[in-house]
């Protein structure tokens, strides 16, 4: 009895084992389910499971292979937590790929631990921690979120492209604004342009024009201020008003709020411009409208990102022809970057397709997605400038 | 000369009169704390969250005022309400008084058991305003904001740099200066002032002589609120409203109290100047005003910033730190602490 027992269940596993193969392959999405984004998570699991079932539903993956989403909790936070749900997403759910991890922490964490050791690809959508561009990750980790250094970039172009050749640098003082503050300065002074000075500023304090006096003592007319808007940016931008210190505002992302232009009003007209990461492509509208049909907000927080990052990772394994890992690797900036045709979300099929018959794609995607350097969105950047009471769009770039 | 005076415009606008602004705020502050040290025997470590207690109701009736309509024109709404805030200052204070300091005041227990039972109260205070109000940045300054602006200053003057004086600025220097005339004026002119002096000169031949303690602890309460609530009102309307920096302005406070001679209320308000003058001048960069005065070869490449802006508290620290070690009774031979 026992003998037909093992015998029975060995041959199921022979007919059934290569059966599994065939058809369908493993992807892992490692999000932080629970922890303090756990807000926003679902959407990106669904934004990502979305672009897997419009693949699954062409058919036209790997002549007919389905991918299967396995999802697994991050924790955002618990960098041992995200560890081991990855090394069970690899081992155990002998995944191709990884979507994920979402906070810079964690995707560290996976990357040095568990997906560059087993080869896996990982590709973050919101991790934008400028320590993730120099990891030394043999190629395997991607991001469809721009690093926060590249922003520190755009501020230091359009800084320069107004004629401004020297500023003072103000940061909040914590790893963002430090960051930050570190990639325009490095980017400005390779303009040529002179910053006479770069102070952190601690948040909450009831008074900054202490730390105006000392920022306008340094000598220049013209401020960035690498803050939170309703923190001591505010404060530092509405001191150095008060008394006149300096002439035009720089901001960043962290600055970008109506609460700035209701507490400072019309004297900040016409004198501050900054950046704030936004979208006017095409393929956001296109996003939105899929997203409603399936039933979640597109505009949530990083859904367009997540969306990018599973169907790069669909159209990789058709563009290697295999569900290999590596071969996943070598395929992403074939898939993502020019030459090829121009696929917009929701043209996923049209993408498969092409590949399956030699051809190339350039995936544009929700967020027009273009990877740079190590494997990361390049990013795009609204451009404002404050006037008449609120945020002016001048461009994106 | 015009160098001069151009160097004179920046240390008054970036040294001088935020220095003098902020300087009253401690002297009223510091005030209270002096006077419940005098009569009361202790050191009130609720003084902090007591001003934000009061500045909180001014807040939340200026929001009132606002909402109906009524305001004073070019002066801020907050001096319409701060007659309300400083009555629920008081009956705060008084009720304290009566359900903790009483009990200890009739056992005659030792002074450190005041100041630990009033850390308990900074507590309870501390809690109170969080839950009315939160914890957020607030400012509730409306009215016009300025008196000079730097840009006309520049016109006007045709000098290169800029003063810029604050309307707030201005109030508070007015109404600190009508504050404490009117103070000293109770303390010495008055019978209830005398007998707030006597009691606190020697409480037993006070007693002797017919005053009634009751009396006098109860008003000393009434002025140390009274003080905390204009002292708050006047730091928020300056700079702004959050309770944590209320708390943390205890330091520069007792620091004030401590330099003056604690117990005397002439040295609280030159304790207040004296710390307000150092913390800004030792955290000023002083750069730009050498720029105007010295020639431009001898220029130095740094800030010329003694002490860097985040620094500011060490300061009050050192000030303190200092005093109770060269002359613990401060400059006006006030008690030891």
């Amino acid at each position: 009895m026992k003998k037909l027992m093992l015998a029975t269940a060995a041959s199921a596993l022979l007919v059934a084992a290569p059966a599994a193969k065939a058809d369908t392959v493993n992807v892992g999405i490692l999000l932080g389910f629970t922890g303090p984004i756990e807000s926003i998570t679902p959407t990106m699991a669904a934004a990502a499971e979305l672009a897997f079932s419009e693949v699954n539903e062409s058919g036209l993956l790997l002549d007919g292979m389905t991918i299967n989403a396995v999802r697994a909790d991050s924790t955002c936070t618990d960098a041992a937590a995200a560890t081991s749900a990855a090394e069970r997403l690899i081992t155990t759910d002998e995944v191709a790929a990884i979507v994920g991890a979402d906070c810079s922490g964690a995707s560290i964490a996976v990357a040095n631990n568990v997906a560059i050791p087993n080869g896996v690809v990982m590709v973050s959508p919101s991790s934008t921690s400028p320590a993730l561009t120099t990891i030394d990750d043999d190629g395997y980790f991607f991001r469809t979120a721009p690093s926060d250094a590249r922003q520190g970039q755009v501020v230091a172009d359009i800084v320069w492209e107004r004629g401004i050749e020297t500023v003072a640098v103000t940061y909040t003082n914590n790893d963002y604004g430090r960051g930050l503050s570190e990639a325009f300065i490095a980017a400005f002074e390779e303009y040529g342009g002179t910053v006479v000075i770069n102070a952190a500023h601690e948040d909450g304090r009831a008074d900054y024009s202490a730390e105006v006096g000392a920022l306008s003592a340094a000598g220049a007319d013209d401020l960035v201020v690498f803050g939170y808007v309703d923190q001591g940016g505010r404060g530092i931008i509405q001191a150095s008003i008060d008394i006149d210190a300096f002439q035009n505002f720089v901001l960043a992302d962290g600055m970008f709020g109506q609460s700035l232009i209701d507490a400072i009003g019309s004297e900040l007209y016409g004198r501050a411009f900054g950046t704030v990461p936004g979208s006017d492509l095409e393929g956001a509208d296109v996003f939105l409208s899929l997203a409603e049909e399936a039933g979640f907000d597109g505009s949530s927080s990083f859904a367009g990102e997540s969306y990018d990052a599973a169907a790069l990772v669909a159209l990789a394994m058709q563009a290697a022809g295999s569900t290999d890992r590596t071969a996943i690797r070598d395929a992403m900036f074939s898939v993502a970057n020019e030459p090829g045709e121009e696929i917009m979300p929701g043209e996923l099929a049209k993408a498969l397709e092409i590949l399956a018959n030699g051809g190339e794609v350039n995936y544009v995607g929700a967020t027009g997605v273009e990877l740079i350097g190590p494997g990361e969105a390049a990013g795009r950047y609204r451009i404002y400038e404050v006037d008449d009471g609120a945020f002016q769009t001048i461009e994106f770039r | 000369m015009e160098d001069i005076l151009n160097a004179l415009v920046v240390l008054a606008n970036f040294v001088i009169i935020p220095s003098l602004a902020y300087g009253a705020q401690l002297a009223l502050g510091a005030l209270g704390v002096t006077l419940i040290y005098a009569v009361l025997r202790f050191a009130n470590f609720a003084h902090g969250d007591l001003m934000a207690f009061g500045t909180m109701t001014v807040i939340l009736l200026t929001w009132f005022f606002q909402a109906q309509g009524i305001g004073l024109g070019p002066l801020p709404t907050a001096l319409l309400a701060l007659p309300f805030g400083i009555i629920a200052a008081v009956l705060l204070a008084m009720g304290t008084d009566r359900v903790v300091y009483r009990f200890y005041r009739k056992k005659r227990s030792a002074p450190v058991t005041f100041v630990i039972a009033s850390v308990g109260v900074m507590f309870i205070y501390n809690a109170l305003t969080r839950i009315f109000i939160g914890t957020s940045d607030i400012r509730f300054e409306d009215g016009e904001r300025f008196i000079i602006r730097a840009g006309e200053f520049r016109e006007w003057t045709g000098l290169a740099e800029g003063l810029a004086l604050r309307s707030s600025q201005v109030h508070t220097l007015v109404i600190a200066v009508v504050v404490v005339i009117a103070l000293f004026w109770f303390l010495q002119k008055t019978r209830t002032g005398k007998a707030m002096r006597a009691y606190s000169d020697n409480e037993d031949l006070a007693l002797l002589s017919g005053i009634n303690p009751g009396r006098v602890v109860l008003i000393t309460w009434v002025i140390a609120a009274a003080l905390a609530t204009i002292a708050g009102t006047l730091y928020g309307l300056d700079k702004s409203f959050r309770p944590f920096n209320y708390f943390m302005l205890l330091l520069p406070i007792f620091a004030s109290a401590v330099v003056g001679g604690i117990g005397q209320p002439f040295g609280a308000i030159a304790g207040g100047f004296i710390v307000a003058f150092s913390e800004v001048s030792v955290t000023y960069a002083y750069r730009r005003f050498l720029s105007h005065i010295m020639p431009e070869e001898w220029m130095p490449d740094g800030l010329v910033q003694l002490l860097s802006t985040d620094y500011k508290f060490a300061v009050s620290f050192i000030i303190l730190v200092l005093v109770l070690l060269v002359r613990p009774n401060g400059i006006f031979k006030g008690r030891v602490i």
